[in-house]
């Protein structure tokens, strides 16, 4: 039944490695940029606040494949915009690690939000009180809270970012679910055992990474 | 009163759907009473494509209606069901369809699973290149061009294992996506079975934009699946099959659906027993 992982034809610690690289990129730029949209929701600044909320609406109400897609046909296939890529599979990759950034984003910045308010408002309040400017008062109060706060909701993310990484083998990153496109193709006869084998792969990336944060989140909870 | 027949007419609504639903899941061979369950491609135009109207087109479409009406049923008594390619197997198996027209290469791991009517189509691998480019001649020179593919499709295996391992392979979703990076120039070429080429070159969208570069990397006979063990809708198909080609319906429907392409088809291929 599982005998074509024997051939050697096929390379599933290279794709899955390839998939958790995919979710280790995405998830540090997510991070970053989650945290940028979440700066311009809360800022005192009209613009940015509506930048901030008009950007969120619209991209995590966008389907993912329609995200990737559209950075595939649009930024590279148009434009011919490679993101320092020489071949097709590593812009594939970079391609599908700005789409996936662009995307989970919304859902950091969503998480955060939902920290930001578990602090108190009197904090804030405090910090202006004591001639804090507004980035003072984000960066030296109310983010270290609100991060220790959301740590369960990010991990919710992360493992969502995880098996959202399947999507980018529809703009030829060579991760997981394209490898397991080609054992489809290969392997009629032994279909479910295919996806059995990815599906394993998956609860091997993903469990430890929601036991981990799981732990984590109790440890760091701001105690109130 | 009014509440009441309301209430009744949901009633005999709902009773109504619970047998029809009864009927189409309790047949197991894929035909149900005089209706039949065909397997085709909802998105390959000039195979198998289901128009924005609701109809189907293509030549697996036409050879699918012509064996089923060879098997006794009308045009009208035909269901066509989408069997994308890595359902196909199961979907035989589980008697949703009673056989299978969508571009389905006979290999020895399908043997395995399902039987095979025909061959009814021999296609080959090809390339479509821009009309304008004829920097492609053999298959040497695919080694220093950028090729897109469909993810895992066997196409994508030959050229990255045997063709052309130093060519640049993009492989993407699906082909039309392919087709804007091939207008644009970001890759050279798109490769999969000439029939599906041609198909795409002569939708009416993209005439004149595509050619098919001719090179024969492969060979694909395009059988009619069935359910393993099945030796009498097989014999019968090969049957209809058999008279397709004789009395010249093959090479009408060869020529409709693919020719605005100047597709070189193979004469119809040999029925095997």
């Amino acid at each position: 039944m599982f005998d074509f992982l024997d051939s050697g034809q096929y390379d599933l610690l290279g794709a899955f490695w390839v998939t958790a690289q995919l979710a280790l990129y995405s998830a540090i730029g997510s991070l970053i940029w989650g945290t940028a949209l979440v700066s311009m929701r809360v800022s005192p600044v009209p613009l940015m606040r509506a930048f901030g909320t008009a950007y969120v609406n619209i991209v995590r109400n966008t389907p993912l494949t329609v995200v990737l897609v559209a950075c595939l046909l649009g930024l590279n296939q148009t434009l011919l915009i490679t993101l320092g890529g020489e071949r097709s599979e590593g812009i594939g990759f970079r391609l599908a690690v700005l789409g996936l950034v662009a995307y989970t984003g919304t859902f950091v910045c969503e998480a955060l939000r939902s920290g930001i308010n578990t602090v108190p408002a009197g904090q804030a309040e405090a910090a202006r009180a004591l001639g804090l400017s507004f980035t003072q008062v984000l960066t030296l109060v109310v983010l270290p809270q609100a991060f220790r706060a959301a740590v369960t909701p990010l991990a919710n993310v992360l493992i969502a970012l995880t098996k959202n990484t399947t999507v980018a083998a529809a703009i030829g990153a060579a991760d997981a679910a394209f490898l397991m496109k080609e054992m489809i193709e290969n392997e009629a006869d032994a279909l479910f055992a295919v996806f059995a084998v990815f599906a394993f792969g998956f609860i091997v990336l993903t469990l430890p990474t929601g036991l981990i944060l799981g732990w984590a989140a109790k440890r760091l909870a701001v105690k109130r | 009163m009014k509440l009441r027949s309301t209430s009744a007419a949901a009633a005999a609504a709902v009773v109504l759907a619970l047998t029809a639903t009864a009927c189409g899941g309790g047949s197991d061979s894929g035909s149900n009473g005089d209706k039949i369950t065909v397997g085709i491609k909802f998105d390959q135009p000039g195979l198998g494509l289901k128009t924005p109207d609701g109809t189907y087109a293509g030549f697996d479409v036409d050879v699918a209606r012509y064996v089923a009406k060879e098997l006794g049923y009308a045009e009208d008594k035909i269901n066509f069901k989408q069997a994308p390619s890595a359902e196909r197997e199961n979907l035989i198996k589980n008697g949703d369809v009673k056989f299978v027209v969508a571009s389905y290469s006979i290999n020895e791991k399908r043997k395995k699973e399902v039987d095979f009517a025909g061959p009814y189509f021999l296609a080959h691998q090809d390339l479509l290149v821009r009309a304008d480019d004829s920097s492609i001649t053999k298959v040497e020179d695919l080694n220093t061009k950028k090729l897109c593919s469909v993810t895992g499709s066997t196409s994508a295996q030959n050229v990255k294992d045997k063709l052309a391992p130093k060519a640049d392979l993009q492989q993407l979703g699906g082909y039309s996506e392919c087709l804007t990076g091939l207008e644009n120039k970001a890759v050279d070429a798109l490769t999969t079975d000439d029939s599906i080429l041609a198909g795409y070159a002569s939708q009416k969208e993209h005439a004149g934009k595509f050619k098919l570069a001719g090179l024969r990397m492969s060979d694909e006979k395009y059988g009619i699946g069935v359910k393993k063990g099945d030796d009498e809708l097989r014999g019968k198909i090969n049957k209809a099959l058999e008279k397709m080609v004789s009395d010249g319906t093959w090479e009408k429907l060869v020529k409709q659906h693919f020719g605005p392409s100047g597709y070189k088809y193979e004469a119809a291929p040999k029925v095997e027993n």
